[in-house]
């Protein structure tokens, strides 16, 4: 009688642990999602830390960006900007506000057959410059424009 | 389950321009409740467009990204009647698909 019991707790036990590992797993692929968005890079303060984050080494300012924003925002916590480049090859377009917590805002990734032009809305804390950081040809080019904020759109 | 995107996809000239509105607080993590405790971040990270199995665009989202936020862009290719797949993922593992048709 006793042994049985013994095997019994032995079995339920185990299951426990089934269960634990089981439950362990689904907490692991949810992780593994995570890992496509590139925590470095958006944890980065400035354009050339971002740079590097997405492993490149330095930015190059180019005339073949252009940021479409207003100049003034009234409202920081939506700020149209959109960015265009004529740069051959563009493979990645970046936005980020230079003020901003964390500078990264918004990362696409441009492939073939999809025009290099994005537009969004982005929070801006303060007036700040905002960059448009573009890699093309496996070359990191940058714009950048300021946008003045009238009423900030983080924290408040 | 948050609210279905709305999403436009229409043909000017030989493009597809898709503009798309998405239904989310997109919670920077940054701002405090009135009791003084901050309200933790809540913010698309993953958002990807398709159009008949390729992807057409791909982006990762910072919590920078405005409330509801709005997208648009423009891909070659695309035929009336055809569809355009629109998936985000948030920090929270919640999901949410929507698809348009051309114009």
């Amino acid at each position: 009688m006793n042994q049985s019991r013994r095997k019994l707790l032995q079995a339920s036990g185990g299951a426990t642990v089934m269960a634990l590992a089981a439950s362990a797993g689904v907490f692991n692929s949810g992780n593994l999602h995570a890992e496509e968005w590139n925590k470095a890079a958006f944890d980065t303060k400035t354009l050339q830390d971002t740079v590097k984050a997405f492993g490149g080494a330095a930015a190059t300012e180019s005339k073949d960006i252009t940021i479409t924003s207003p100049d003034i925002a009234e409202n920081g916590a939506v700020v149209p900007v959109s960015v265009s480049s004529k740069l051959g090859k563009t493979e990645a377009i970046s936005i980020l506000v230079e003020k901003n917590p964390n500078a990264l805002s918004a990362a696409f990734d441009i492939p073939s057959g999809t025009e290099p032009f994005v537009s969004t809305r982005v929070k801006m804390g303060q007036t700040s410059n905002v960059y448009a950081l573009v890699k093309a040809d496996g070359k990191y080019f940058f714009a950048t424009k300021e946008i003045k904020v009238t009423l900030g759109g983080c924290g408040g | 389950m948050a609210d279905p995107m709305k999403i436009r996809a229409s043909i000017v000239g030989d493009k597809v321009v898709v503009k798309i509105l998405m239904a989310h607080e997109m919670e920077t993590g940054q701002r405090k409740d009135s009791a003084g405790k901050t309200i933790p971040a809540w913010f698309i990270q993953n958002v990807t467009a398709t159009h008949n199995g390729k992807t057409v665009l791909s982006a990762q989202w910072g919590p920078a990204v405005s409330k509801n936020p709005f997208l648009e862009f423009r891909f070659s290719g695309g035929k009336a009647g055809e569809k355009v797949i629109v998936t985000w993922t948030d920090n929270k593992g919640d999901k949410r698909t929507d698809e348009a048709t051309i114009t």
